[in-house]
Formats: C-alpha cells, sequence, structure tokens
C-alpha cells in the first residue's frame, strides 16, 4: 500500500466521488418520485395504467444497468431522428445519458418497494379511515403515505446502497466517477492494489453515512413502537 | 442417499465435461496431482488486447488476429516455444503481467519511459505516427491555440494522452477505454476530434464503411520521442532477462530471414517496422 501515491492524488480521487455522489443523489431524488408515480399506478383500478407501470417496472428490472446506460449513450447517437432533434442536446452529454439511466433504473426497483409497502399497509388502517368517512384523498394523505414511507424504509436503504454501487458503471461512458478515475490513475501508474483500496475505503465510508442516515430516520419514524423509555 | 448419490454423478459429470472442453486444464491438473511431469518445452503466455485493428482485434468469427497475433507466432516458432495468446483489457495488461497472470505483453504498447520503471521492453518491432482524425472538411488549426475548447477523443493511458496533455493542454480532453468507443462518438458528434495511432485509425476506422466520412487532419507524429516513445516493444517483468533476449534475437532473425516481411505484407503496403 503506497500511502504517498494515493495522498498526491486524494484531490483526484475527491473529485471522482463529488461526481459520484452527486449522480447518485439527483437520480434517488427524482427517481423517488416517479416511483411513487409509477408504485401507485402499479396498484391502479385501470388496465392500461397498470400494464404500463409493471411493464416499465420488468424491462428496466430485467435488464442489466450497463446495458441501459450503453443503450441511452450509444444507442441515442446512431438514431437521426434524435439527433435532430432538440434532445441531442440532452443526450450528447455524457452526463445527462448517466443520470437518466440511473434515475429510470433505480425508479423501477423502487416502484416494486412502494407497491409491497402498499399492499402491507394493514387493511384495519384503511378501513379505519373510511369508516370515518375520508375522501379518498385524506385517506392517501393521512394514511397511504405516512405508511408506505414507514414499510419502505428498510428495503429503500438498501436501494441507495446499492446505486451508490451501481452508479460505478457510468465510467464506462467517458465520466470520470470515483472508479473511472481511480482505474485511470492506476493506468498510469500501475499501483492498483493502493488506488482500489483508497476507492473501497471511500466507498465504505459513504455507505457507512447512508446506513447511519437511515438508522435515525427508522429510529424517528418508527419511535411509537419503542417501549416507553421512561 | 439417492439424492448424495445423484448430486455425486452431476459433480463428475461436470467434471469431465468441464476438462472435455479444456484438456490444457485436465493436464494442468494431473500435473498438480503428480500424475504428469510439466512439459519440457516451455510455455510464454503472451497478452494482448484484442481491440486494436490490424496490430490486433477479434475478427467476426471470434478469432484473435492480427499483425501482432502473426508476429507473436513467428517469434515463438524461432525461440521453439509454445506460446498461449490470451486477451486482457488495455487498463489492465501492466498489472496483470506484474501479477504474473501472462509472460509478455504484445499489444501495440509503445516504449516509454514511464512504463520502463514498471516492465522492461523488447526491442521496438514496429513503429508508426500518431495522427487526428477528424470528419472530411472541417477546418480545425491543429496548434495549441487552434483546439482549445474542442473536445478530443483518446484513449486513456496512451503515449496518445500523455502527448495531447502535454502539447494541447486547452484542448479538452475525453477518455475512452477502447479506441473503438472513441470512434463510436466521433460519429454521434460528442467528439471533434481524435488523435491516436494513423495505422490503427487507418485500417480499423477510416477504411470501413463507418469512417467512410472521416480523414486525418493535420501532420503525422513521431517527435517528441520522450513522450511518443521508441516505437512497440514486447514488455516482460523486469528480470526476466533470458526471456528478454530470446526475444530480441527472435525478432533480429525474423527480420533477417524474410518473415517480418511476409507478415508485414498480409497486413500492410509499406513496412511498419519504421526507420
Amino acid at each position: 500500500m503506497d500511502f504517498q501515491l494515493v495522498w498526491q492524488y486524494f484531490p483526484d480521487l475527491l473529485n471522482g466521488a463529488w461526481l459520484t455522489i452527486e449522480l447518485v443523489a439527483l437520480s434517488l431524488f427524482v427517481g423517488f418520485f416517479l416511483a411513487f408515480i409509477c408504485g401507485l399506478a402499479a396498484l391502479s383500478r385501470y388496465h392500461l395504467l397498470r400494464y404500463l407501470a409493471q411493464s416499465y417496472m420488468f424491462i428496466f428490472r430485467g435488464s442489466p444497468l450497463l446495458i441501459q446506460i450503453y443503450l441511452i449513450y450509444y444507442g441515442s447517437s446512431q438514431i437521426s431522428w434524435i439527433k435532430d432533434s432538440f434532445l441531442w442536446a440532452i443526450l450528447s452529454q455524457a452526463y445527462w445519458c448517466a443520470l437518466i439511466a440511473l434515475t429510470l433504473n433505480t425508479a423501477a426497483y423502487t416502484a416494486e418497494i412502494v407497491r409491497g409497502a402498499i399492499r402491507n399497509i394493514p387493511q384495519g388502517a384503511i378501513e379505519a379511515g373510511k369508516s370515518f368517512g375520508m375522501s379518498r384523498w385524506l385517506l392517501f394523505r393521512r394514511i397511504t403515505l405516512p405508511q408506505t414511507l414507514r414499510l419502505m424504509i428498510p428495503a429503500y436503504s438498501n436501494e441507495v446502497i446499492q446505486m451508490l454501487h451501481a452508479s460505478a458503471l457510468v465510467g464506462a461512458i467517458t465520466l470520470m466517477d470515483l472508479t473511472a478515475t481511480a482505474q485511470n490513475l492506476i493506468s498510469r501508474t500501475y499501483a492498483s492494489y493502493s488506488f482500489y483500496l483508497a476507492i473501497a475505503v471511500i466507498y465504505l465510508v459513504t455507505t457507512y453515512v447512508i446506513s447511519g442516515i437511515f438508522r435515525l430516520l427508522e429510529r424517528r419514524l418508527y419511535r411509537h413502537l419503542r417501549l416507553n423509555e421512561a | 442417499m439417492k439424492k448424495v448419490l445423484f448430486f455425486l454423478v452431476v459433480v463428475i459429470a461436470a467434471a469431465g465435461a468441464y476438462f472435455y472442453i479444456n484438456p490444457n486444464e485436465f493436464s494442468r491438473l494431473k500435473q498438480w496431482a503428480g500424475f504428469e511431469k510439466a512439459s519440457p518445452t516451455k510455455t510464454i503466455r503472451i497478452a494482448t488486447e484484442g481491440a486494436y485493428p490490424p496490430f490486433n482485434y477479434i475478427d467476426a468469427t471470434g478469432q484473435l488476429k492480427g499483425f501482432e497475433i502473426d508476429l507473436a507466432q513467428a517469434l515463438c516458432q524461432k525461440m521453439q516455444a509454445t506460446c498461449e495468446i490470451v486477451t486482457q483489457d488495455w487498463d489492465g495488461l501492466i498489472p496483470a503481467l506484474l501479477a504474473k497472470k501472462f509472460d509478455v505483453i504484445m499489444a501495440g504498447m509503445s516504449i516509454t519511459q514511464e512504463r520502463l520503471q514498471r516492465v522492461d521492453f523488447s526491442d521496438k518491432y514496429l513503429n508508426t505516427p500518431s495522427r487526428f482524425v477528424a470528419k472530411k472538411g472541417s477546418d480545425f488549426e491543429i496548434s495549441a491555440s487552434g483546439l482549445a475548447g474542442k473536445r478530443v477523443g483518446v484513449q486513456r493511458a496512451t503515449i496518445h494522452e500523455n502527448f495531447l496533455r502535454k502539447l494541447f493542454p486547452q484542448a479538452e480532453i475525453v477518455l475512452y477505454d477502447t479506441l473503438d468507443n472513441s470512434f463510436l462518438d466521433l460519429i454521434g458528434g460528442r467528439v471533434d476530434l481524435i488523435l491516436a495511432d494513423s495505422v490503427a485509425v487507418n485500417d480499423g476506422f477510416l477504411k470501413t464503411t463507418n469512417g467512410q466520412n472521416y480523414a486525418f487532419i493535420g501532420p503525422s507524429y513521431t517527435e517528441p520521442k520522450d513522450i511518443l516513445g521508441n516505437g512497440v516493444g514486447a514488455a516482460m517483468r523486469k528480470g526476466e532477462t533470458e526471456l528478454l533476449k530470446s526475444f530480441n534475437e527472435a525478432i533480429k532473425a525474423i527480420r533477417a530471414d524474410g518473415t517480418y516481411k511476409t507478415i508485414n505484407d498480409r497486413y500492410f503496403d509499406f513496412d511498419v517496422f519504421g526507420q
């Protein structure tokens, strides 16, 4: 382990780590809202809506993220009507391609988590709401939504961590994220062990922080289940 | 009991099938178990990238082909060694060589000061200039200021990347894992120019249908030597003096007896050995 070498290039690694965190945070943020819409649509009464949401989830959960990234990046540059349209301003940039791929991917997985959480809400709670004469919107806002968020947490924290690790794939389309930065440094210095170990530690620390945040969130949202600490 | 028996049969059948498909592995197993002595003729494991036509590439049928592959086989024949040629991504070549995954790299790797700190090189066996390539009819001024802000694609960790960084620092450099991916983005319009080995660009891109609207632009570069290196050689771990010596002798021998020329003429209409 060559600490001096790693220290010398540490600013480069931090730059890479920042891009990784930026991509993951943005895609998770947008993906979360998409996932809610999609998860609700998958449970909708309307056949068409349900069918659309389920096929979207099936496609994005059924194919590897790397292939999705390649399809959006290299695929878009080979379709002439995309290249001639306003879309090209976005899709010509690797950054946006990666962001779109990551967002669509996480939204599909999160939608499945949302769908599962909604189905696991105790029927009694919903029936109780109905018997109070709550409207559908009020029922959603007061019972379905808070219960869903609460039930989602354990599975969703997994998804967030997996997204952090999956984001290493964006290096395949010229983006200098943490992994790609390390690979580039390795191909210049051949110190593979030092750099891979260094970025493994950076990923580990980031993962630790993420699971810490979720643990705090869990403590807060499940506080009604704890025994009184009097 | 039946289940255990069934499981055993499956395992044995799978192992049998595996060794039937990979007879080399079976002889290695026998050697490991002490049934067979390691063969006295040494096996040299040579690694190449397999993504750098016409020097080394994988053809439509999945076969490893190219000038360096033929050259490696000719060199092995001269050295009276059996050779095994494997492929490895460009980034991993030197690390895997150092980790003893194979013994020699022949992958269009230029002899540079930077690499000499880690590995030894044989004498050069080819030397070709580097050039920019862009869309036909584009009027880029090939100078440090002329390329300022232009997006230039290059394969990462190559002499070409170093050359760009030193001589065209104002250009926006986009790094690729393989040359092929940089061509895809040149066609897609994500980069304005590419800097690469002229022969690799010519055969791997310009001569193909994808590259018909593209052309070389600007001069051929062989200088400065401290960046662009002294030609392409076979890389080996430091201290393997025997191997190095036999490679250098074999290179001399195939140059002298015309084998090199025969192979050269299969791929090129000029001598890629350079001056």
